[in-house]
């Protein structure tokens, strides 16, 4: 019975084995089996990371809308959000602004990144010769390595006082030291890095042959790139897109320190803002009681920003995972 | 057949000239884009440099935070973010090794391993503050189980202590390093904890990566010679992809050391001036004393005593990642 089951699984006649071949095969199995439930163990912890912040999030966010103070449809709708106003009501705690706020930067640092990583895609995968790619890459890829406190440092220590002097001396605008644009501004620095190499991966998988091919129909090199390799290479690229601008969404320090904390209802990047992010710190950091309605706040505007970003990464594999099919 | 080529002509201007010149202008273009980020680069690392140098001085690495700029170190948020980073590192590259070795080798092909793949692909693109708040509740406060008065404590009759680092201590054997809190508090413990959970996937990713690139026929070889799995992984895999996983595992750790907002959410002191006694104790990080500093109004902690702390940060950071790439180059196999 047993050594019909061990052949099964291992191929080894065991009737052929002496006995301390036996004992030591059945150890061999066990401390096998043994590793095997070990590692899987370690594998399904991301479920149980994923269930504890939904959990951990929302548990917190339910807490916070069966209050009688605030409700729903006016976080969702209200304009204003006042949470440590001293009179507590529903219509002090409409998320818009941050809303606002946050995705404002998010797509003026995209407008940023998008463009120049691209940019910086496709001279990687289709200009650079081998050994500068080697050499340009990893220097790239330090941008998106250093802490994103430092960019916050780097935004009001030079770029804040260089547009200051730009707007002000030569626009004769007006423009206040915290403000969203230097924040989107570094926050774009930032994720360039993330949309170029997601895009020249992207770049790199399509097949040679489709370049000689259009190279033979009299192509230029310009004409490869832009008309052939990048629409090939699509749906990476919008992927890249789309989890660079959830980044920037989700992005903390930079704006914090650099876009202020005044949450409104802008389109003026010169204003000062309040992302999503920058409020969870400002509360956390003022230290607020657990079980208060701010201390719950932040965990209903963090089950918003979890939604948003969890949303757009899921589009976003969908389509590389797309895209992978059609080419491996 | 003439006339076939007569239509050709006629519709299509070749306009070669143009077309080249269109190249060399788009080629200019995004040579810029790719110099744009190493030229901010530049200025960055200059710009820091510049403030921070002459700041940059024994006093950073020996006093604790002072209201003196010229006193001000930033020793505590030294061995703060080196313990946090021990327990980071103890506790999520067993995991994340694991985790690699099951997906990579032992995974079968249904909706669970599939589902286990989404999963970490998802959880790679959260938010780090969002780490933060999960480490909040359940590190932090374990949803206040052991809190005084919870149902858990009353039923159980656990003695706990009241106040912001109360809660139960359980000491198995009397020896400090055995001490255990619950809930972790504001703690090291926590900290590190959660900077684990949210380096997790990257250490999966770039350990299965690493495996990945085993060839299989080293595998094959050794289930030919009678080897169980774990043996094959154990005495051939491994041993091959280690300098892979270890390039991995050091990067994961310099994107923890660099991290603020999660430890931020999770209470993280800006003031601590002493030195922890135990992995128990509350503490600052590097990051975090940095914030501090870059939200002071006085020019020198703004400007000039941040941007030295920032030199210390990214020294620590750029050291690692040079590290990092000198394993992969070093020891990478070409199969």
């Amino acid at each position: 019975m047993l050594s019909q089951l061990l052949r099964k699984q291992t191929g080894v006649n065991t009737q052929l084995l002496t006995a301390a071949q036996m004992s030591n095969l059945r150890q061999r199995k066990s401390a096998d089996k043994l590793v095997h439930s070990i590692v899987f163990l370690c594998a399904i912890l991301g479920i149980f990371v994923t269930i504890g912040i939904i959990f951990s999030l929302f548990s917190e966010t339910i807490g916070f809308f069966a209050r009688p103070e605030v409700n729903l449809w006016d976080y969702f709708t209200g304009t204003d959000w006042r949470p440590l106003a001293s009179e507590v009501k529903s219509t002090n705690f409409g998320v818009r602004p941050l809303i606002r706020g946050t995705m404002m930067i998010a797509l003026i640092s995209g407008a940023i990144a998008i463009p120049l990583g691209l940019g910086s895609a496709i001279f990687l995968s289709e200009y650079a010769s081998s050994k500068l790619r080697k050499v340009l890459k990893p220097a790239i890829e330090i941008l998106a390595g250093i802490p994103t406190v430092v960019y916050g440092y780097f935004a009001i220590s030079f770029v804040t006082p260089l547009l200051k002097t730009f707007v002000e001396e030569t626009l004769g605008g007006r423009m206040g030291f915290f403000n969203a644009l230097s924040a989107a501004i570094v926050v774009g620095i930032m994720i360039i890095p993330m949309v170029t190499s997601i895009s020249e991966d992207a770049m790199r998988s399509v097949p040679r042959s489709l370049r000689e091919g259009a190279y033979a129909l009299g192509a230029t090199k310009f004409e490869v790139a832009t008309k052939v390799v990048v629409p090939a290479a699509l749906s990476g690229i919008i992927s890249a897109f789309i989890i660079a601008i959830s980044r920037a969404i989700g992005e903390t320090m930079a704006v914090t320190i650099a876009a202020g904390a005044t949450p409104r209802m802008t389109l003026n990047p010169l204003d000062s803002v309040q992302t999503m992010t920058a409020f969870i710190v400002q509360v956390s950091f003022g230290d607020a009681p657990q079980g208060t309605i701010n201390s719950q706040s932040i965990f209903a505007v963090g089950a918003t920003l979890f939604s948003m970003t969890f949303l757009m990464n899921i589009i976003s594999n969908r389509i590389l995972n797309k895209f992978r099919e059609v080419y491996e | 057949m003439s006339t076939a080529t007569e239509t050709i002509n006629s519709n299509f201007k070749e306009r070669l000239g143009l077309r080249q010149w269109i190249g060399r202008i788009f080629f200019v273009i995004i040579l810029m884009a790719t110099l744009f980020g190493l030229i901010m680069l530049a200025f960055l690392l200059a710009d820091i440099v510049i403030k921070g140098h002459e700041w940059v001085r024994p006093e950073l690495f020996t006093n604790f935070h002072s209201r003196k700029p010229e006193e001000a170190g930033m020793k505590s948020a030294i061995v703060g973010s080196a313990i946090v980073l021990a327990v980071t590192g103890a506790f999520c590259i067993p995991v994340g090794i694991g985790a690699a070795i099951y997906l990579e080798e032992y995974a079968p092909k249904n909706w669970l391993t599939n589902f286990i793949n989404i999963n970490i692909n998802n959880l790679a693109g959260v938010p780090s503050i969002v780490y933060g708040m999960l480490g909040l509740v359940v590190f932090g406060r374990m949803y206040g189980i052991f809190s005084p008065g919870s149902w858990f404590v009353t039923t159980f009759n656990i003695p706990v202590n009241p106040g912001a680092v109360g809660g139960w201590i359980f000491n198995l054997f009397g020896i400090p390093w055995l001490e255990i809190h619950l809930p972790f508090g504001r703690s090291m413990v926590a900290g590190g904890l959660t900077m684990g959970l949210l380096i997790l996937p990257i250490i999966i990713i770039s350990a299965r990566e690493a495996i990945r690139a085993v060839p299989n026929s080293i595998r094959l070889g050794a289930f030919a010679l009678g080897a169980t799995r774990w043996q094959v992984v154990n005495t051939n895999v491994l041993p091959i992809a280690a300098p892979g996983i270890l390039t991995g595992i050091i990067l994961a750790l310099s994107r923890a050391i660099g991290e603020t907002a999660p430890l931020l959410i999770m209470g993280a002191f800006s003031y601590v001036p002493f030195l922890p006694d135990s992995i128990w104790d509350q503490f600052t990080a590097m990051p975090i004393q940095i914030y501090n500093w870059i939200s002071f109004p006085q020019a020198d902690f703004r400007i000039h005593l941040a941007a030295a702390g920032i030199m210390v940060l990214l020294a620590v950071l750029l050291s690692m990642n040079a590290v990092a790439t000198f394993l992969r180059n070093r020891f990478e196999t070409r199969w």
